[in-house]
């Protein structure tokens, strides 16, 4: 049978997602450009549809908490914001990633420092790869670029999460959370049971049978020795999730001489950029990273070995390079083009600027 | 064939609703579409402008510097956009409230008074689907049942008993849309 097709937005889909992916509750308080999550799902009233709680929190440190609450007895639960709450977030975080709960969170970037702007950006990216809280923790970031990837990676997100026992991040922008497309929706999965919950988390804090010893979700571990065999297990989830879950999408990489690397939005207007510059005879190809953590580290080098010139681009003022730059050790040339301040770069600058600063500097 | 178009105008015209129309008929034949407002501060001010566009392959960046055709309502994105339609693209505009109409030699340019017309039948309130009319009629990109699909997807099950009216100002927009500047193929 034909799936439902629908016109939404990307936080709208975010939303109608989380319902469908059986999601058990969502914990959020408003902030553009994300606000339409919060506001769609309680329109939606997914209490009557799947018993889905849906709360506005007093604050985003309290909707975080919520979160670790709910990960903590093994319901699939999520929480999105913009980039200031996101950075109010951040402790929650570092906990539920100590505590090695699932969750998701949604960040619908906006442009900081500060409160900044409304206005799109990916100056989130170091927040979102490099820990962002306190202590050596990572989470898995996934950057959609289209109100169907805003759909699909909740499902994604979640899948991930509960098989690392690790928060997941979507780290989205204020143009996808605010722009329309098509979304092609699929039948709704309906929410753990009790005893799914049991048997696919057993780790929960469901209830203590007679059976077997309690179980306890906590961060906190002060023996030295524990602490370090904590760390470095979760170490060796990291490098696992390094191993298997890399994922990137190529455009014209066959005989491209040089590359764009952009993520999200960025890599929209690159794709745009990539057909003026071939209009113009110019091989230039794309690698876009889908997760941002794990960096898709073979797909960038193996590019590295074929082009002559590789040209990031970002909504920010230099992030995601350093990644690359450090994959790349040198080996081809590899700059910068980015706008920052809520500004998004059109795509005849941005083929500009691989004239100018790749194949011309 | 891919369609890249710009309509603006003031907030409350209906901008966005148009937009978001256009894209839903899109879906209904199978197009891939984008819909991309602009939001925030420049909203507040007053004006409100949607990029919409209809494609039947993936569509690249959603936010775009020139356009296959622009659709203006209001003087200030009449100054704004008219330098952005591509040579040989389309400027539909509404002449009410226009001081300056568009000069150039190189585009289409049509006008419609829709504003007038949509006063003149009493349904002030869905002008933007005169001017819709008018834009499917120079350039026939939706199906005219799409459309009406699109409009039953788009709006609320309490606006629906509208749809008749709003298919008479589509209707409407078709037959008063008037050329100013044609250029020859």
């Amino acid at each position: 049978m034909k799936k439902e097709l629908r016109l939404m937005k990307g936080n709208e889909a975010i939303a109608e997602a989380a319902i469908r992916a059986g999601c058990d509750g969502y914990f959020g308080y408003p902030i553009t450009p994300q606000s339409e999550v919060l506001e769609y799902l309680m329109a939606e009233k997914p209490h009557e549809r799947t018993g889905m709680v849906v709360l506005q929190a007093e604050s985003e440190v309290a909707s975080i908490n919520m979160v670790y609450g709910g990960a903590a007895c093994g319901k699939k639960v999520m929480t999105s914001s913009s980039s200031p709450g996101i950075s109010l977030m951040q402790e929650g975080l570092s906990y539920i990633a100590g505590a090695e709960l699932p969750c998701l969170v949604v960040n619908v970037v906006r442009g900081g420092p500060g409160l900044g702007t409304i206005q799109p950006s990916q100056s989130d990216y170091f927040q979102a790869v490099k820990g962002g809280g306190h202590g050596d923790y990572k989470l898995i970031v996934l950057a959609p670029s289209s109100v169907q990837e805003m759909y699909d990676f909740v499902g994604l997100a979640f899948e991930l999460a509960f098989k690392y026992r690790n928060p997941a991040m979507i780290l989205s922008d204020g143009a996808i959370g605010q722009m329309m497309e098509k979304v092609e929706l699929d039948d709704p999965r309906p929410r753990w049971t009790d005893e799914e919950i049991v048997r696919i988390s057993p780790w929960a804090t469901t209830g203590k049978p007679a059976g077997r010893e309690r179980n306890i979700i906590t961060s906190l571990e002060l023996d030295p020795a524990k602490q370090e065999k904590l760390n470095l297990k979760l170490q060796e989830k990291y490098r696992k999730l390094e191993k298997e879950e890399q994922r990137f999408e190529k455009f014209f990489c066959d005989d491209a001489e040089y590359a764009f690397m952009a993520f999200g939005t960025s890599s929209r207007i690159c794709l745009k950029a990539i057909q003026l510059a071939r209009a113009k005879g110019i091989r230039v190809g794309m690698l876009r990273p889908i997760t941002l953590y794990p960096f898709p580290v073979d797909a960038v080098k193996e590019m590295a070995g074929k082009v002559r010139g590789i040209l990031v681009v970002e909504m920010n003022a230099g992030q995601m390079i350093e990644d690359v730059r450090m994959i790349v050790e040198g080996k081809v040339k590899v700059e910068h083009y980015g706008r920052f301040g809520g500004i998004i770069p059109s795509p005849e600058e941005v083929e500009l600027a691989l004239e100018q600063i790749i194949i011309g500097g | 064939m891919t369609e890249e178009i710009i309509i603006a105008g003031f907030g409350g015209q209906g901008v966005l609703s148009m937009g978001k129309i256009l894209a839903y008929s899109g879906i209904m034949q199978d197009q891939e579409v984008s819909w991309m407002p602009s939001y925030g501060p420049e909203m507040r001010g007053g004006t409100a402008n949607v990029t919409v566009i209809l494609s039947d392959e993936r569509i690249s960046s959603p936010i775009l510097t020139s356009y296959d055709t622009a659709i203006i309502l209001n003087q200030q994105s009449m100054d704004k956009f008219e330098p952005t339609v591509k040579p040989g693209g389309l400027l539909l505009y509404d002449p009410n409230g226009i001081l300056r109409h568009p000069e150039r030699k190189d585009i289409n340019i049509y006008r419609i008074n829709a504003n007038q017309e949509a006063v003149r039948i009493g349904l002030t309130k869905i002008f933007n689907m005169i001017v819709l009319g008018g834009f499917l009629s120079i350039k026939p990109l939706v199906k005219f049942e799409n459309v009406i699909l699109g409009l039953k997807k788009s709006l609320p099950d309490r606006y629906h008993h509208l749809i008749p009216d709003n298919e008479k100002a589509i209707r409407r927009g078709f037959e008063i849309v008037e050329p100013v500047n044609v250029l020859n193929r």
